[in-house]
């Protein structure tokens, strides 16, 4: 049995921070009906934002396969009072919505928190947004980048004394993975009491929360802090490596004196422990970059992997900056069951990364692809809603179901 | 005090930087009784990384422990003695989950592995946070947070859409790959709670920091094994329209997806004439045409406005535009400020410090800051006699011993 078997969830989010969300939770054992009209594209069906692809149809997207695994979809349009309807009775037998449209429109639809709750007392909904659902900016609209900057993290981020970078899918999937955490605490909640309730997220506070040090730092000592690469404040070296290879790195970081002995050794380079240089701590951060060409003078002639096997052997912190075949060829990864394989009606066989929590108890696994284009329509609407097969006919003829 | 979502659950936190303590605040902040548990004399690492008031040193002072430990009690033990070990037992049989971050084979040597525990409480759920999980070739490979953002692909794939080539891949700012980690465990352990409550039964939650950093790239992860590549971070975005850009006094960041924000696009720069190309409003043709056409207009038209201007305008033309926000802009944001995100939290050493807030607003379980991070050993009495048992003696002979 998996953690949120018996939990229905109505999902009525889109892109990546709102979609990933409810991925979350289907990952956890919920069975979530993602909501979705031709009016309407998720546009995650339509193009990538990471990789800059277009999609010629909504059921050939391997972006929405990753970000909709084991999710069910059922097309209602929401702008028909009658869509309305039909959503509402589907609301009726959930137990959380989850959304992520522009603050206000839900409300505008007729499916605001309180209209939900007139259905069922005790759903849990949540609003993700760019900004939250309160404030002067509530209705302004963003992607991950826009996130990341404005939450603070781009001005942050980036080469030391360069320009500020934008982050971009992993803040997204940041979002949503707090999305996941919240709804799972007004679960605990409603458990103990009965008790549903509203969540509004803001996915830029949502972002600021990961460098409250840095905030801290600004209210104390009225310190801006920077860009620094992958400097560290004391460690050093602390940065990645080139390797043998196109494009392959490793990253190394070194805490104490024994460790950069031992790396020293390694690179047989004994003598760069005694260098004054580097002797200690200090002196080893202040000069720093003559340091590193050292290093990389060493580890430009080995595979990455092949560094880290030899400085992990003596307690030194080594790792490959691992791209995907990297991860695929890892064989420690592997033993772990890192991946998994579903096959989806219109892709066939896709590589997705499995579940990766690993519960001893409660093993969560992919139950499926991500659904086609309204391919849950008539367990949906027949099983769960009871609607016989002539309703349905007549909803898709007006095109509410659509 | 008003209801909490966590009340009621009570947690042992034997981990230490940023991960594993953040993991715990987040339940502490919703409610959760948290007991942080110290080594004793240097304490948790974040107690020396700063940033400190007036950059001076001070064990109580270090921003980036004030802000992983609200609402934490905290005691010092010593796990290496027999009498700590005893007294850590003691408080598991009264603890629902246990938040630690040992790699494998020391949690097993201290005696605080999951197998050790569920003997002493079966229903308790140990949520372990370590660089590359319980098991696997490297589960004792060692890693810092720099290494573990590259080992998870975040740091491979940042900075995304570089423009350098040749250039090394760079760690994301501040420590947000641990961070992700903290809230990544966090979430399976409310999970694996709310089947506690249910079932009774207690589990082992297995975190490796590499695996819950990769999930962030779950699109690009897997790309290898289908498609027979692996995307970088100089991949050129020829499909979408957005960038980073320089204005008057900063950066700014828009993406232009729709053909509607490419609509109210056109309306801010003022319907130019190069703009009424209908070719622009095929998405995927306006982004091939970025950079050549497009890019150099905008940035000759970005660079006479503030990036307040362009912010506030550009979102009022239905386009998103967003600033590169500096510390100081997120702190004074009036935004923010409408919606409380930020907190002042008193501590008794460090005195009063403004603090970032929520990550969200629950409507009937408010999150809260109640009682600022602990000093070193602080609740040692309050727990060990109050709720152990132990006399105030034993406390002087357990501290003369160094074992709180």
């Amino acid at each position: 049995m998996r953690p949120l078997e018996g939990i229905r969830v109505v999902d009525f989010a889109w892109a990546w921070a709102g979609s990933q969300a409810t991925s979350i939770l289907a990952l956890l054992g919920a069975e979530v009906i993602k909501i979705e009209s031709r009016r309407r594209i998720d546009h995650s069906r339509v193009f990538s934002l990471t990789t800059g692809q277009w999609f010629d149809e909504p059921d050939r997207s391997t972006i929405f396969n990753d970000m909709n695994l084991g999710k069910l979809s059922a097309n209602i349009d929401l702008s028909r009072s009658e869509g309305v309807d039909l959503v509402k009775k589907l609301v009726k037998i959930s137990d959380v919505a989850v959304q992520n449209m522009r603050p206000g429109k839900m409300e505008a639809l007729g499916l605001g928190y309180e209209d939900l709750r007139e259905v069922k007392p005790d759903i849990i909904m949540l609003s993700s947004s760019a900004r939250g659902s309160t404030g002067p900016e509530r209705e302004y609209i963003g992607y991950a980048p826009l996130f990341s900057a404005i939450s603070g993290f781009a001005f942050i981020s980036g080469y030391e004394g360069e320009d500020p970078i934008r982050l971009s899918g992993e803040i997204d999937l940041l979002s949503a993975t707090s999305s996941a955490f919240a709804v799972l605490a007004a679960l605990i909640h409603r458990q103990q009491t009965g008790e549903g309730q509203f969540i509004d997220l803001s996915s830029t506070e949502a972002t600021s929360v990961f460098m409250g040090e840095v905030f801290m730092d600004y209210c104390m000592n009225g310190r801006n802090q920077t860009r620094h690469g992958n400097k560290d404040t004391f460690m050093a070296p602390h940065n990645v490596y080139r390797c043998k290879g196109d494009d392959k790195w490793i990253s190394i970081a070194v805490a104490t004196d024994e460790e950069f002995e031992a790396l020293c050794e390694v690179a047989g380079h004994p003598e760069w422990a005694v260098d004054k240089r580097f002797a200690d701590t200090f002196t080893r951060w202040h000069n720093q970059e003559k340091l590193d060409k050292l290093i990389e003078n060493w580890t430009i002639n080995h595979p990455h992997f092949d560094v880290m096997k030899m400085l992990q052997a003596v307690g030194i912190a080594a790792t490959p900056s691992c791209n995907s075949e990297d991860l695929w060829n890892d064989p420690h990864l592997r033993e772990r069951d890192f991946w998994a394989e579903v096959d989806h009606p219109v892709l066939g066989k896709q590589t997705v990364i499995a579940p990766v929590w690993k519960l001893s108890e409660t093993p969560l696994e992919v139950s499926g692809p991500a659904p086609l284009f309204g391919q849950h329509n008539r367990y949906v609407f027949g099983d769960l809603l009871g609607l016989d097969d002539s309703e349905i006919e007549r909803l898709i003829e007006n095109g509410v179901i659509y | 005090m008003s209801k909490k979502a966590l009340d009621g659950v009570k947690v042992l936190e034997f981990a230490e930087f940023v991960a594993g303590p953040y993991c715990s605040k987040l339940l502490a902040d919703l409610g959760a009784e948290v007991i942080k548990v110290e080594r004793p004399g240097a304490g948790d690492e974040a107690r020396k990384k700063g940033p400190f008031p007036d950059d001076i040193p001070h064990q109580e002072k270090s921003a980036l422990f004030l802000y992983l430990n609200t609402n934490k009690s905290g005691i010092t033990l010593n796990l290496n003695s027999t009498t700590g070990k005893g007294i850590f037992k003691s408080l598991i049989t009264d603890t629902d989950i246990l938040i630690e971050d040992s790699y494998p084979e020391r949690a097993r040597e201290l005696g605080i592995d999951f197998d050790t525990l569920k003997k002493i409480n079966p229903w308790l759920i140990v949520t372990s946070i370590t660089p590359f999980g319980q098991t696997g070739p490297h589960s004792e490979y060692k890693a810092y947070p720099l290494n573990s953002v590259h080992s998870g692909m975040l740091g491979y794939l940042t900075p995304w859409v570089s423009c350098w080539p040749d250039r090394e891949p760079i760690q994301p700012g501040g420590l947000l790959g641990e961070y992700g980690c903290g809230l990544s465990a966090a979430t399976a352990t409310l999970a694996a709670l709310y089947v506690q409550r249910m079932t009774g039964r207690g589990q082992h939650i297995d975190v490796s920091k590499q695996e819950a950093l990769i999930a962030l790239n779950r699109v690009n992860a897997p790309q290898y094994p289908n498609d027979g590549q692996s995307d970088t971070r100089f991949i050129n975005l020829s499909g979408l329209l957005g960038d980073i850009l320089p204005c008057k006094d900063g950066h700014i960041v828009f993406q232009i997806n729709e053909t509607h924000h490419w609509q109210g696009f056109v309306q801010l720069i003022g319907n130019p004439q190069w703009a009424q190309n209908p070719v622009y409003l095929d998405g995927a043709e306006r982004g091939k045409r970025f950079v050549t056409e497009i890019r150099p207009r905008v940035i000759e038209w970005a660079k006479d406005f503030t990036k307040e201007e362009l912010y506030h305008r550009g979102q009022a033309a239905n386009c998103p535009f967003a600033i590169v926000n500096s510390p100081e802009d997120v702190v004074n944001s009036e935004h923010l400020k409408a919606r409380g995100f930020f907190v002042n939290v008193e501590h008794p050493v460090a005195g009063k410090i403004k603090q970032a807030g929520a990550p969200f607003i629950m409507s009937q379980t408010p999150w809260a800051v109640e009682q600022p991070a602990p000093t070193l050993g602080q609740h040692n009495e309050q727990i060990l006699c109050d709720r152990l048992g132990y006399s105030k003696q034993d406390l002087v002979k357990l501290r003369r011993k160094g074992i709180i």
